[in-house]
């Protein structure tokens, strides 16, 4: 294929066949210059972003819903244009027909969608939900169709929660750039060889290819109808920078119509837009600041994604987060850095729109990046506190150059692996299971199975206990995946993300997501177990309600190999454990630590546990040590945490870390005793 | 050899150059009415580990350390001057960076033993954060229960052995908050070379609780926390005083 849009690019590989990675290698300029060629946002962002300011208070002031659709599904054809003000925005774009209206996603499931509605005060037309109830399934009614009591009972039980069984399940990332570099013409044929590339032996996973296949086709042409209605034929290649922001993004709100998944984020969208900004500047097509101005524009039309739905996810998730995950930076496998200018024009959005936790801006941090880029992101971050950092030397290893984070740690090669969201299970619910022999310590519901309780009034024996945790996570393993091989069953068949996986390739790696909770709750409480003594108290039903610990024993969190090696163990148990069983279309497990929000609520639902935390306290956010009980400083904490074995939790382990800014270094460079501070005395 | 020591925090970022290994020891001769640690005031009930411990713990973080080093601080660190010693020689045969924060309150230049090992100790100590409480000696006894003329000896020594200094300086309201005192000290520390950093720190309150959980009385607990734009205000009284001070050696 031959395309004006390619006009002065290096060809490639890229040419031949979908390589978004091939031409970004050919094409990109690294950056290691400083921040000073950044423009300040022109009059137009100014005024559109107050536009959107002041939405947002009508929205808070209207109790957090400012409008939604009642009549009219969700899908990528659904709603005309919407505009906040068509005159001066360079890059278009909306959900449905206005700005911070909500659109209605009901394939997930019609329940949630009808409760989103009315605890916002709206009520779903009854036609809508008597056809999604009567002749139409979705993905809700799929998995209770095939539900057993057990996974009932654990799911009612929270010793396995957020399980995406009654909304989208999200973490797919589709390759947005896919749109602009190729135009849809060239994605719909490549489609229709992939359909054919099945050859007619028709085995069930055959026809599932094929139909699937067929329906990105028709998910293609529908997106191509949305930009029309936008005015704009994104049948071929992008021809400039905004062009290609604007066909990035037209891909990205097809999906986000068409989805109301637990996070729908970008991918790494900002070197490959640097090569057009780069030609384009080259050509004198545009200036630094008509680039920066699209860019605002871009990144204030993501932080206008809005979705439907209810005060119990809002809780769960502590707000009502989308997770436009954006990934920037990094190195590249052969060392140059992947910082462009557009990774500083992305983060400069902070300076010129102010700050804001969408979209979630993650630096893919290495050792290795150009000095002024790291001065950048540090003084960002300061000023912000709205950048994410990841590990990028350590997830380069796995996934290459060209991955992006799904959600906050989930890691993909974008266009090429997806995930299954799979929520997690509560360990430390787990190891109180094991002590009461399947009896649920807040319900007194028999949940698990009847094993051999803990008998006695203690001390609790430490090999007694552990053999007993190990039966309990051997079951609770295989009740999760059960629930979420049926989920993502029932997700492919009755809300599959079209559009998203039309921008993937024919043959995904599929990951397979699990997740755990309470890490630094059961590592704490065998530890307690092991080295100090721990009394069971038991109620009038004999089940162990509590605990009494007499001396003290070694906390995770404090660089201390007798207790950290039970928490690394811990992950490598479980995981292999997750393994043994059966997985949903060749998915590959994986597992993350990294409960970010829900710590409350599972603390609420879990009991008093052997460490000695009462019930309702909250757990530790993801791989945390328990609150307060790391005392021997940053490092001996980040230690701890950092000897969890990656590979068997590769979906990401995070360590959420608060410091005030005076404990980073003295707050102002004045106080500092800063080598490099001269006194200036001979002035 | 042991040390006494009364904690180890990794990561610190107030006590010196980079993030450190911070080392508080047990034990201090001064009862400075401020001290936000007076949990290392008793030289009893530390924890004793040696140099080796010490230095092989600190190697667990050393890649986290780059532009770091150990600092030792306390409590008063020179009241174990033997074990100091021994932790920075081996340390910088390990090229570590050392720090070492102290009030130079053991500092006695005409003991012969003494003095042997202090001028051993600034072989192998790269900075020495000086803690001048009061540059006024009658003042100093009553903040701190202990006079001055030893501190301010150290300081000189320090800058006679060309060891990095930097004074730090806790500005309290109506105690070292006070004019004619900072320009006293500018103009007293403006004759020491090797004093490369400044380092004037508010006053804060947030010692409080301890000393409620030790059962010791906090006389300054009338004393509001400094705010930051005062003890700029200080540092600036401080700075102008050595700068007139420089001007006028260069005249003389």
């Amino acid at each position: 294929m031959e395309a004006t849009g390619w006009n002065g690019f290096v060809g490639g590989k890229w040419q031949k066949g979908i390589d978004v990675r091939d031409f970004i290698q050919r094409n990109y300029t690294p950056y290691e210059g400083d921040d000073s060629f950044l423009a300040d946002p022109t009059q137009n962002t100014k005024d559109l972003w107050q536009m959107v300011l002041e939405l947002s208070k009508k929205e808070r002031e209207a109790g957090g819903v400012l409008d939604m659709d009642t009549k009219v599904v969700s899908t990528l054809t659904s709603h005309g244009p919407g505009y906040l003000d068509k005159s001066k925005e360079t890059i278009v774009g909306f959900q449905t027909d206005k700005p911070f209206k909500r659109g209605m996603n009901v394939y997930g499931g019609i329940r949630m969608a009808v409760k989103a509605c009315e605890d916002n005060g709206y009520t779903v037309d009854p036609e809508i939900v008597e056809f999604f109830t009567t002749h139409r399934k979705t993905h809700n009614a799929g998995v209770f169709d095939v539900y057993d009591p057990e996974i009932r009972r654990c799911r009612s039980n929270h010793i396995i929660t957020g399980l995406p069984d009654a909304y989208g399940r999200g973490r797919i990332i589709g390759d947005y750039r896919r749109v602009a570099l190729y135009g849809i013409d060239y994605l719909i044929e490549d489609k229709k060889e992939q359909k054919e590339s099945f050859g007619t032996v028709y085995t069930d996973d055959v026809i599932r290819g094929k139909e699937e296949i067929s329906e990105q086709i028709k998910a293609l042409g529908e997106l191509k109808q949305m930009a029309a209605a936008y005015g704009f034929d994104i049948s071929k290649p992008a021809t400039n920078v905004k062009e290609a922001i604007q066909w990035t993004y037209f891909g990205y709100l097809g999906a986000v119509k068409e989805q109301n998944g637990a996070a729908m984020s970008l991918g790494r969208t900002a070197t490959f837009l640097d090569c057009y900004a780069e030609r384009d500047l080259k050509n004198g097509t545009f200036t630094e600041s008509e680039i920066q101005e699209f860019v605002d524009h871009f990144i204030m039309k993501l932080r206008c994604v809005k979705f439907a739905r209810t005060p119990e996810y809002n809780s769960i998730f502590a707000g009502d987060p989308v997770w436009v995950t954006e990934s920037l930076g990094g190195m590249g496998v052969d060392g140059r850095t992947l910082v462009s200018k557009m990774s500083f024009r992305y983060l400069h959005t902070l300076d010129n729109l102010g700050t804001a936790p969408e979209p979630n801006l993650t630096v893919l941090w290495s050792t290795r990046l150009p000095i002024n880029w790291k001065q950048y992101c540090a003084k960002m971050s300061i000023k912000s506190s709205s950048i994410q950092y990841e590990n990028d030397d350590m997830m380069r290893v796995v996934h290459g150059d060209d991955y992006g984070i799904a959600c906050c740690v989930s890691s993909m090669r974008i266009g090429k692996e997806m995930q299954f969201f799979g929520a997690r299970a509560n360990l430390a619910k787990c190891l109180l299971y094991a002590i009461n022999g399947g009896v649920d310590e807040c319900t007194g519901v028999q949940v698990g199975p009847k094993y051999r309780p803990v008998e006695g009034d203690g001390p609790l024996d430490f090999d007694d206990v552990y053999s007993k945790f190990d039966d309990m996570m051997e079951w609770l393993a295989k009740v999760y995946v059960s629930a979420l091989n049926i989920i993502h069953y029932m997700h492919d068949k009755y809300a599959y993300e079209r559009i998203e996986m039309a921008l993937h390739d024919r043959d995904v790696k599929r990951y397979f997501a699990t997740g755990l909770a309470g890490l630094s709750i059961v590592a704490d409480s065998l530890s307690a177990i092991k080295y100090a003594k721990v009394y069971p108290i038991r109620n009038e039903q004999g089940i162990v309600v509590s605990y009494k610990t007499e001396g003290d024993f070694p906390k995770y969190g404090n660089n201390d190999d007798r207790v950290d090696e039970i928490a690394a163990n811990l992950v490598s148990t479980f995981m292999a454990k997750l393994r043994k069983n059966h997985v949903y279309r060749n998915g590959f497990p994986t597992m993350s630590i990294l409960t970010i929000t829900s710590n409350v609520t599972y603390g609420k639902n879990t009991g008093d546990t052997p460490c000695g935390r009462k019930h309702g306290a909250p757990f530790a956010p993801g791989a945390n040590p328990v609150h307060r009980r790391d005392t021997h400083g940053a490092y001996a904490s980040l230690s701890s945490v950092a000897k969890l074995p990656f590979m068997d939790s590769q979906d990401g382990i995070s360590n959420t870390f608060s410091i005030i800014p005076g404990a980073l270094g003295k707050e102002d460079q004045v106080f500092a005793g800063d080598l490099d501070v001269d006194l200036d005395l001979d002035k | 050899m042991d040390g006494n020591i009364h904690s180890i925090i990794t990561g610190g970022t107030v006590d010196g150059p980079g993030t450190r290994y911070v080392v508080f020891v047990k034990g201090c001769p001064m009862r400075c009415k401020y001290c936000h640690n007076p949990d290392t005031w008793e030289a009893a009930g530390g924890e004793k580990k040696s140099v080796q411990e010490i230095l092989e713990d600190y190697e667990r973080y050393r890649p986290f350390m780059t532009n770091g080093g150990i600092t030792v601080t306390g409590g008063e660190p020179l009241t174990q001057i033997d074990f100091l010693l021994e932790l920075f020689t081996e340390a910088k045969k390990r090229n570590i960076h050392t720090c070492l924060d102290t009030s130079g309150i053991m500092f006695r230049r005409n003991i012969p033993e003494i003095y042997e090992k202090y001028l051993k100790l600034a072989k192998v100590t790269d900075l020495v954060m000086l803690d001048i409480k009061h540059i006024d000696p009658e003042e100093h006894k009553k903040l701190t229960g202990q006079p001055n003329d030893n501190i301010l000896d150290f300081l000189k020594f320090l800058d006679e052995q060309e060891v990095a200094i930097w004074i730090r300086h806790v500005i309290v309201p109506d105690i070292t908050y006070v004019p004619k005192y900072l320009k006293q000290l500018g103009t007293y520390i403006a004759h020491f070379k090797h004093i490369k950093a400044l380092d004037v720190l508010p006053y804060h309150d947030m010692g409080k609780t301890k000393y409620k959980e030790l059962g010791i009385d906090y006389v300054l607990k009338d004393v509001k926390p400094l705010t930051n734009d005062d003890a700029k205000k200080a540092r600036d009284i401080v700075v102008e005083a050595m700068r007139e001070e420089r001007k006028r050696m260069k005249f003389v």
